[in-house]
């Protein structure tokens, strides 16, 4: 199983990474008189374009190739910020406790109340459309339910006799915290992680289409299921094919994240 | 103050802060502990004794336990007023502590080679080998077989005897002085204990450290150590050598608590029990703490704490009845 999904996740890899060689066309060019081709297997389909083309004539598949770039970008990035956010606040709120505790909860209490879609959209008019801009803004949307379920996870943690041990041995603070307490969570970041990878290819996708997102004529494969929307009564594969991809690449990431964290956990590593 | 002692506790107040009020935990608790010696602490649940020890290390829970008074002399220098930086310094090298349960007190993502290693690294800052060597070496000294493959092995791949064993290596990795035993063997099972306890005194004997051994099991006691201090709520009753506390208990607390071990008094085909709850440490009465359930009790135990009376040599009580 693990092979499958690492070979799906592989895939999509080197179609972000080798976008320009693979791509049989420009994910860009616009071929009016080629517009909404079904895929090739369907009658009215090309061999020139395998897997049809959209409203304005762009090839779908190098859309798709194009757009794997930008989502695993996006992804990646969102994922390290907000989640390595979350993941800090998280440790250090429930190591802490106290007033330090209060403080940075309070702040994720905060972060849930306010709406991250119009927050994004407030980042987008402020600062311009761009990579940045949705990385910052996901990234908001991200860090507080990390900070979250890891100060859940740090506080029974910390109750164990091995944190008290250490402080017995004359480790500081700091030391435990990050040799103690963040290696036993790290499978859970992990699984919060691949649990995230879908929501942050979904939230790219919100924003790209609400225009807070990377601008239009780049690809991606949220903007593409957006794009089809409006006519997926008769060409139901612009919006199918990115939604299949997006689909395949969560599935795929979240089964390997669960082979991951098996493989990972030392308890479960006995046979 | 003789020179002998490599642990002297002075007076020694932890009360806990809590909304409902001040918990006297542990309230004006003084004892010694000579070098090369097993001291036992005993007494019943939640008398305080643990918290004597983690005030004593100077690990008590966050926010609400404070330790307001007393001196704790470690080679007699009072570490209460040592700077938490100095305070790291102490833990690990000059004391050290093992606690009840194995199962917890082990990190369960590290081998047991890494937990060892860095107990050791922060002794010797030696290199991997000598590192490797040296934990092999400290898994050696606690009996544990095959230690060169144990030190690949993790917490879960090792019995609850085994874990403590490890623990145990760790703790005195840094040479300490004084090793404070929290309840080592009450997690474990009978046999596995007599294995634990007879190979803890060897390693006493071996490195001359001083034990201070909290437990609530005179059996352990009686095999174990050299000195017993009986604590009932938050205070220390009775404090004398092994032999004279299980011939001659002085303090009505503690001759009732040697005859309600199972099969220690003669005959007896009923367990013995003590009356009564030990008061609540939450506003406790000002006089003798166990007063209420005393069969010798006197209007005087009511109203004022009894002062500690000699009944032998290195053997005192505190009980007005001991007294002229």
């Amino acid at each position: 199983m693990p092979w499958l999904s690492a070979l799906v996740i592989l895939t999509m890899l080197c179609m972000a990474v080798f976008a320009p060689l693979l791509a049989p066309h420009s994910p860009i060019d616009q071929t009016l008189r080629d517009k909404l081709l079904p895929p090739f297997w369907f009658e009215d389909g090309s061999s020139k374009y395998l897997l049809g083309t959209d409203a304005f004539g762009r090839d779908i598949l190098s859309r798709l190739i194009y757009g794997a770039r930008v989502s695993l970008i996006v992804a990646a990035l969102a994922l390290t910020v907000g989640g390595g956010v979350g993941l800090l606040i998280g440790i250090v709120a429930g190591y802490m406790g106290g007033i330090v505790e209060s403080i940075l909860m309070r702040l994720v209490d905060a972060a849930f109340t306010f709406p991250a879609i119009l927050f994004a959209l407030l980042l987008a008019v402020t600062m311009g459309q761009g990579l940045g801009t949705l990385v910052i803004a996901i990234s908001l949307l991200l860090w507080a339910s990390f900070a979250r379920i890891i100060r859940g996870e740090v506080l029974a943690l910390k109750q164990r006799d091995f944190v008290a041990l250490a402080k017995v041995r004359g480790c500081s603070e700091l030391r435990i915290m990050l040799t103690h307490i963040l290696p036993n969570v790290l499978n859970t970041f992990m699984v919060l992680v691949t649990l995230n990878i879908g929501v942050v290819i979904i939230a790219e996708a919100a924003l790209s289409f609400l225009g807070a997102g990377i601008p239009p004529p780049t690809p991606t494969w949220g903007l593409m299921v957006s794009e089809g929307r409006g006519r997926i009564a008769e060409a139901w594969w612009v919006s199918l094919i990115p939604g299949l991809a997006i689909t395949a690449l969560v599935l795929s990431v979240n089964l390997f994240g669960d082979w991951l964290r098996d493989r990972l956990d030392p308890r479960l590593r006995q046979l | 103050m003789s020179n002998d002692n490599v642990l002297e506790v002075r007076d020694l107040v932890t009360y806990f802060f809590l909304r409902r009020g001040v918990v006297k935990a542990v309230d004006g608790v003084s004892f010694d502990l000579k070098r090369g010696e097993v001291l036992g602490l005993v007494g019943e649940s939640g008398c305080g004794k643990s918290l004597t020890a983690l005030s004593i290390m100077r690990l008590l829970p966050k926010g609400s336990a404070r330790t307001l008074r007393g001196e704790v002399r470690l080679g007699g220098e009072n570490i209460l007023t040592r700077s938490p930086r100095e305070m790291r310094q102490i833990r690990g090298r000059r004391i050290s502590m093992i606690l009840q349960d194995p199962q917890t007190s082990l990190n369960p993502v590290f081998s047991i080679g890494e937990q060892l290693r860095e107990a050791i690294f922060r002794r010797t800052r030696g290199s991997k080998a000598e590192i490797l060597r040296e934990a092999i070496a400290a898994l050696r000294r606690v009996e544990i077989a095959a230690p060169g493959q144990r030190v690949g092995q993790f917490p879960h791949q090792l019995s609850g005897g085994m874990k403590q064993r490890v623990v145990g290596a760790i703790a005195i990795s840094g040479h300490p002085e004084v090793l404070i035993a929290d309840e080592p063997t009450t997690a474990l099972d009978v046999t596995i204990q007599l294995q634990y306890l007879k190979l803890m005194q060897r390693l006493q004997a071996q490195t001359g450290m001083a034990i201070l051994f909290i437990t609530h099991d005179f059996g352990v006691v009686a095999r174990m150590c050299h000195r017993v201090a009986v604590m009932y709520a938050g205070r220390i009753v009775e404090c004398g050598p092994v032999a004279r506390i299980f011939q001659q208990p002085s303090h009505p607390y503690t001759q009732a608590l040697i005859a309600s071990v199972p099969g220690m008094s003669a005959a007896a085909s009923r367990l013995t029990t003590i009356d009564g709850q030990p008061p609540s440490l939450l506003d406790p009465p000002p006089g003798c703490r166990f007063a209420a359930r005393c069969k010798y009790v006197q209007p005087r135990c009511r109203d004022s704490y009894p002062s500690t009376f000699s009944v032998g040599a290195e053997h005192a009580a505190a009980c007005w009845r001991l007294g002229p």
